[in-house]
């Protein structure tokens, strides 16, 4: 390519980036200029980034200063939470023994975990013709085990007298990504489901089980649903809510049937009990998956935040306890399920989560 | 990268025969990018080896579903070979069939609006391609699964699982990766098509050619090592693409060779994105050490490739 050609291709394309970037600049220089205050760095589970929005937002409007959420996860929001480069972490499950001591370490003291985001996980079908099913624990994990392998088969129609079954095969789809709707599904599936579940809950999809589809994320497996005639999944119930063109199963708790519920999700955290060897400032809690209440719903995830009890900064203090106060008051929760469809923590560990978030000091 | 066969073929001399200072500057900023590249190529190469280091020899739990790293990495270096292999297949005789007609058959106007119609897809992006073969291209290629499965599933790759039920394949996804690597390979076979000499095409006529014969016997020839080229860069990208096919593909961890089943096993590239976020440290040095499989198997693959190509030309030569 001779000197003059060059000109003539790369110069005009070089003036038109040029020209572009100049215009973007422009339109940039406007949204700048946040009001004074602190800047507090979180980041964590992905589950809540919906709810973190919504909390972030309103939050920041009321006190000012900046508060940010990294979706990174919840490995590395923990991760980054011992490194100190995260003064708050949001984590779908809570700490082991050694992270919470390794936590301790880093904070100079105990460590706060409230659960802050609450949802209830959908069995979510796509079958022509039907628009519910009643299913028990035991037959859901037959069917993503791949046990049951027709829609019609007796275990499905037996429990669900008058609806009219076709033959279709039965595609299962789950996610790909590591993930803690998986882990609270498997949990479920491996304590309610009556030994048919062998595999302990794990964030990855049991790898001996090779006859699903593994799709990423939610809103892959909620699009995978929606293709596919005769499939079945699980996702955030708010997901399967937003679709619009899924079909929801009602899983049996006690002697009825009880679709996914914000209360009935709610309402099992509050009466689950207490993860063993906590700090007084930890609400940990083991999902109780055979609870049996009326109204229960117990197919469901529990999100923590996490903080230090004492903070060697005054003023971060005060902010990661403003926000935290708000995240867990019933102001911030009805925000979060306006904003991701979550459940409400119900008044009383509403309460108790502010009595532990209201101890948060500067030293 | 381009490796030059034969002696003929290599560029003009290029001893100086001046040395003003201009062209000492120019020979100085050409050979700072070369050796750039250089640079980049192997600080990626350290960073993998280094990071991804204890990810190789780690305990057996870091490695479930698998215990070892080579069952680890095993499935997901036959998905991603497959993947590109079903891209190359389809592509190249495409991008070669678009590259002749817009270099020598078309008329000149059509050609030029074709090239940039196909320089415009190598725009859109993976994640755009990914959306679309996942839930548009997918349900209509899904008929020619179940077809492939009832006609050719003796073979290993079609067979003996049941069809995909939504065409969430890595044949769908090969599909996709083979549009994707159409433009690239299609601009830089066309620009070595055009660059055939007039000389070689008329005294080919000349002779009593047909133009098939004449693309024969004085276009093909002459084009073949940027052919190569062209190709190996689209092989490069298929290997190396992510997005499209964690979007597109239903994944399991278990080795099949069977691309239309139910599901398979991820691309490394794909495997990386979509565990990466939650993973814990091990995990994360396990990922980077796929990493650097990929980089090695790339690398393979290209040099192979290459080799081949080089000794065909030999002997065509001889």
């Amino acid at each position: 390519m001779n000197s003059s050609s060059l000109r003539r291709t790369a110069l005009p394309a070089v003036a038109v980036l040029t020209v572009g970037l100049t215009l973007t600049a422009c339109g940039n220089n406007s949204s700048s200029g946040s009001s004074g205050g602190d800047t507090l760095s979180g980041g964590g589970a992905t589950s809540q980034a919906n709810a973190q929005t919504a909390w972030r937002a309103a939050y920041q409007k009321t006190n000012g200063g900046t508060i940010n959420y990294e979706e990174v996860g919840s490995g590395t929001g923990v991760q980054n939470f011992t490194s100190k480069a995260y003064s708050f972490a949001g984590t779908d499950a809570y700490l082991t023994s050694d992270q919470m001591t390794a936590a301790a370490k880093a904070c100079g003291s105990d460590v706060v975990e409230v659960p802050a985001y609450v949802s209830p996980i959908a069995v979510a079908f796509n079958l022509s013709g039907v628009k519910s099913l009643k299913l028990d624990a035991k037959t859901v994990a037959d069917i993503f085990n791949g046990t049951i392998t027709k829609w019609d088969d007796p275990a499905i129609a037996q429990q669900n007298a008058g609806v009219k079954l076709p033959s279709t095969a039965i595609a299962t789809i789950h996610r790909s990504d590591e993930s803690g709707t998986t882990f609270n599904f498997t949990d479920y599936l491996n304590k309610a489901g009556d030994g048919a579940w062998s595999d302990a809950a794990n964030t990855v999809w049991p790898s001996n089980l090779t006859g699903g589809q593994g799709l990423e994320g939610t809103s892959g497996v909620i699009g995978g649903l929606s293709d596919t005639e005769g499939s079945i999944g699980y996702a955030d119930n708010s997901a399967v809510t937003a679709a619009g063109n899924l079909s929801v199963v009602s899983i049996k708790v006690g002697s009825d049937y009880n679709p996914p519920t914000a209360a009935g999700a709610a309402q099992v955290l509050e009466a689950s009990p207490p993860a063993p060897a906590q700090p007084a400032t930890s609400m940990a809690t083991d999902i109780d998956r055979t609870a049996t209440a009326k109204g229960d719903y117990p197919l469901m995830l529990a999100s923590y935040l996490l903080a230090c009890q004492k903070y060697s900064d005054s003023g971060t203090a005060d902010m990661v306890k403003g926000y935290l106060t708000y995240v867990v008051s019933p102001e911030g929760q009805k925000a979060a399920a306006a904003a991701a469809g979550s459940a409400p923590l119900t008044a009383a560990l509403s309460t108790k989560a502010t009595g532990i978030v209201s101890q948060i000091s500067g030293s | 990268m381009t490796a030059t066969v034969s002696p003929e073929k290599a560029g003009p001399e290029t001893t100086p025969t001046s040395t003003r200072r201009g062209d000492r500057t120019f020979a100085a900023i050409a050979r700072l990018a070369a050796f750039t590249i250089l640079v980049a190529l192997v600080a990626v190469f350290v960073f993998l080896a280094v990071e991804g280091w204890s990810g190789l020899t780690a305990v057996p739990a870091v490695y479930a579903p698998f215990t070892s790293f080579a069952s680890y990495i095993w499935p997901l270096v036959v998905s991603t070979l497959l993947a590109s292999a079903i891209a190359v297949i389809v592509a190249v005789p495409f991008a070669i069939g678009i590259a002749l007609f817009t270099s020598h058959y078309a008329p000149r106007r059509l050609a030029v609006v074709l090239a940039y119609l196909i320089d415009l897809l190598a725009a859109v992006p993976s994640v755009v391609f990914g959306l679309w073969g996942g839930r548009y291209l997918a349900a209509y290629l899904q008929p020619l699964h179940v077809w492939l499965h009832e006609h050719l599933g003796f073979l290993p790759f079609f067979g003996p699982g049941p069809p995909s039920p939504n065409g969430r394949s890595l044949f769908t996804a090969g599909i996709v990766l083979a549009i994707m690597i159409l433009p690239i390979i299609t601009a830089i076979t066309r620009e070595v098509f055009l660059q055939t000499p007039r000389l070689h095409e008329e005294a080919a006529l000349a002779l009593g050619a047909t133009r098939w014969e004449m693309v024969r016997y004085a276009v093909f020839p002459y084009a073949r090592s940027g052919l190569v080229s062209g190709v190996m860069l689209g092989l490069g990208r298929a290997l190396g693409e992510t997005m499209a096919v964690a979007m597109i593909l239903a994944t399991t961890p278990q080795t099949t060779l069977n691309v239309i089943g139910t599901a398979q096993p991820a691309t490394i590239a794909a495997n990386i994105a979509l565990n990466f976020k939650e993973a814990t440290p091990e995990r994360q040095s396990l990922l980077i050490a796929t990493g650097l499989v990929l980089f090695i198997v790339t690398f393979v693959v290209n040099f192979t490739a290459r080799w081949v190509a080089g000794r065909s030309q030999r002997k065509l030569d001889r």
